[in-house]
């Protein structure tokens, strides 16, 4: 191998960075939690919760005497919806921080960012969002949901409810063109029709061009993967067009930017989806974590939804890892982690599957009503099957890839 | 034929939706040479007085029509008395400044109102039934606005001495002060007006897109392209921009879909400004407003 200019860069860089971190860390034996998360820009609908509900697991552990004697130290960075702004922080928690364990991604365009740099720096990296499966990556735990355990529950729901034409539309970066394919086969599996599928880039906000041809299609049912902030103009020109009377909606992201409150009831009354968590699941468990949530981010706390309960989850499966391994060393924490780990949420039990680094979860399909989830239908302890048919870390541990990167194909589903 | 009016009716919407979001910043950039970087936010804080004036019982048309306009317009003027006239003829410095100014807004309003906000206003005015397609009544009446809000600012331009010497003083302000009017104060006006239309852009636009913190952003680039494309003369520029920018946006987007939309859009604008690099009205309509 060479020295080229560019690698001789990147080394010294590195290296660079790496220096002042000798004596960076504060206190020897804090165990160092770092957080990246938008909390502006267009994604911060998602964000800003999943911030709030991190700084509480935290603030509890800390509380409850911290992980082996030892204090969490939590950093938070905000990469402001900027790709770019995360390889830096991504970098500066590995190299300049070395972070015990970093929690960071809400996009799966963010992930794919910063997932090689926490394998290049050996550091520990938690995913909590949920998304379109396929990461097999022995040092990154995915904690959301995928495909398999949701998307696999709506389709089969909604198109017996309301037929077999469905039309797709999805945002335009990894997560929405795969997320797509997976509607597409399940809707295939289910023997209906997908007639059509559209992508929108991030910062759309006129939809009347997309809502005329879908009045054209005349689908039975619409299927929502659209995110961030603008795409929220989709659901409230839709029903201004007033076509959510006649065509409703089903989707695999609407909620977990607390879009529900975001548009009014009439808007959204009808609305699918399936989720890991809702704030409105009947359990005493959620039932406490709720109140615990609202008082301790006080006034104007945000809706909590999947990614935000999952953040806490996420951290709260590391801490019990910490504390099973009696020491926050990535090596020990990850076989803790495999050893079949489980952690008892809000949620329900989360549940890690050493095969993929994915979780067991349950499942809950709601529908929307003035502006709050009913829960219709629970499925217990869900794997998830699409990593699955990719991924096998047990036979071949030393893997660091994103197996859906180039869509479906690679798990043999031919569209 | 249904398709026909009903596509119609929606780039109309496309056209109108590109004036109104880019009226006022044509207004500041246009005729005072100030890149307003701010104007994004300028539509955003338009927006959210639309949602707290509402939330607190106000009539939503009200909210709209008189409310944004007045209190956007009043933050312009005092944006413009503690910031602005300091740079004017330093373009470079308008453009940091109000960049600035945009990211002070959204940090704002994101601490008072959070990240996303939970108050919602649905868009007034019912459905529109063309045949087997339905459109949003309230889309009618942005386009209407839309042209109302063309002619009035002509009319100020063209027919009141307010615009008479605000069109003198951007042509030749040293001539204007001579003759003794107060630049100064026209300078203000001129920009509080850009700021009261671009509020009611952002008010009017509420109801359908949303109010985030963050929501400037989205309308910005199409707002500098649609004002550069233009050229010169604020009102026959943004006009003649939008119906050629919204124009290639809704047939593009409408035949295959809202990225190759947005593609065509900006490859229109990029082979326009090659040919014409002064804007339409560089080339056409010079003498228009």
């Amino acid at each position: 191998m060479a020295t080229t200019r560019r690698r001789f860069l990147a080394g010294s860089s590195a290296l660079a960075l790496a220096a002042p971190a000798l004596t960076g860390r504060a206190l020897a034996d804090d165990i160092s939690f770092v957080s990246i998360l938008d909390q502006s820009g267009g994604l911060d609908i998602y964000g800003k919760p999943m911030v709030d509900a991190t700084r509480m697991a935290i603030d509890e552990i800390n509380k409850a005497g911290g992980l082996n004697g030892s204090m969490v130290d939590l950093k938070i960075y905000d990469p402001q919806s900027t790709i770019q702004f995360y390889t830096q922080f991504a970098t500066q928690a590995a190299a300049g921080d070395r972070a015990n364990v970093v929690h960071a991604g809400i996009t799966s365009a963010s992930r794919e960012a910063i997932r090689p740099t926490f394998s290049r720096f050996q550091t520990l990296y938690f995913y909590n969002t949920l998304y379109e499966g396929g990461v097999c990556d022995m040092n990154n735990f995915c904690t959301g949901s995928t495909p398999a355990q949701t998307v696999e529950k709506l389709v089969p729901y909604t198109m017996n409810k309301w037929g077999k034409k469905v039309y797709i539309i999805a945002a335009d970066y990894n997560y929405g063109q795969i997320t797509a394919q997976w509607v597409q086969k399940y809707v295939r599996d289910n023997g209906g029709e997908p007639v059509a599928t559209e992508f929108f880039p991030l910062d759309v906000t006129n939809f009347g061009p997309t809502i005329k041809k879908i009045q054209q299609a005349k689908p039975d049912m619409v299927m929502s993967a659209l995110v961030g902030g603008a795409h929220v103009s989709f659901y409230r020109q839709y029903a201004a067009a007033g076509m959510n009377k006649s065509i409703p909606i089903a989707s695999t992201t609407f909620g977990v930017g607390n879009e529900h409150k975001l548009i009014s009831a009439e808007e959204g009354d009808g609305m699918i989806c399936a989720y890991s968590y809702f704030e409105e699941i009947d359990s005493p468990a959620n039932t406490d974590f709720v109140a615990r949530f609202k008082a301790f981010v006080g006034d104007g706390a945000p809706g909590l939804n999947e990614l935000a309960a999952r953040s806490y989850e996420g951290a709260m499966l590391w801490a019990e890892a910490v504390k099973a391994a009696g020491t926050a060393d990535r090596m020990p924490v990850i076989e803790a982690l495999r050893s079949g780990l489980s952690y008892a949420g809000p949620s329900g039990p989360v549940t890690i599957e050493p095969k993929t680094n994915h979780a067991l979860q349950n499942v809950y399909l709601a529908e929307l009503k003035d502006q709050s989830f009913n829960i219709l239908e629970t499925y217990e302890s869900q794997p998830p099957t699409d990593t699955l048919l990719v991924c096998d870390l047990v036979a071949d541990p030393k893997q660091s890839t994103f197996k859906f990167e180039n869509g479906l194909e690679a798990a043999g589903i031919k569209l | 034929m249904d398709l026909v009016i009903a596509l119609g009716l929606q780039i109309l919407y496309g056209i109108a939706n590109l004036a109104l979001i880019s009226l006022g910043l044509a207004i500041i950039f246009g005729m005072m040479r100030v890149i307003n970087l701010a104007h994004g936010e300028f539509l955003m804080l338009g927006g959210y007085t639309v949602v707290v004036a509402t939330n607190a019982g106000v009539n939503i048309w009200i909210a709209m029509l008189v409310l944004a306009p007045l209190v956007v317009g009043v933050i312009g003027v005092i944006v413009e008395r503690l910031l602005i006239r300091w740079l004017y003829g330093r373009m470079v410095d308008t453009l940091l400044a109000t960049w600035g100014l945009s990211l002070l807004f959204i940090g704002l309003v994101t601490t008072i109102f959070g990240a996303s906000t939970a108050t919602t206003i649905s868009p007034p005015l019912g459905v529109i039934e063309i045949g087997q397609y339905s459109s949003s009544g309230y889309e009618l009446f942005l386009i209407l606005v839309t042209v109302a809000l063309l002619l009035a600012v002509w009319a100020t331009l063209k027919l009141t001495k307010l615009g008479l010497v605000a069109r003198g003083t951007m042509q030749n302000a040293e001539m204007a002060s001579a003759l003794g009017v107060s630049t100064n104060q026209t300078y203000m006006i001129t920009f509080g007006l850009g700021a009261a239309v671009s509020g009611l852009a952002g008010g009017l636009l509420a109801p359908i897109t949303g109010v985030l913190p963050t929501i400037g952003a989205i309308y910005i680039a199409k707002a500098f392209i649609t004002v550069i494309s233009g050229g010169m003369a604020i009102l026959a520029g943004t006009t003649s921009a939008s119906i050629l920018l919204g124009g290639v946006n809704g047939i593009t987007a409408f035949l295959t879909g809202p990225t190759m939309g947005e593609v065509a859009l900006l490859l229109v604008a990029i082979i326009l400004l090659r040919l014409m690099p002064r804007g339409i009205t560089g080339t056409w309509f010079r003498k228009s407003l």
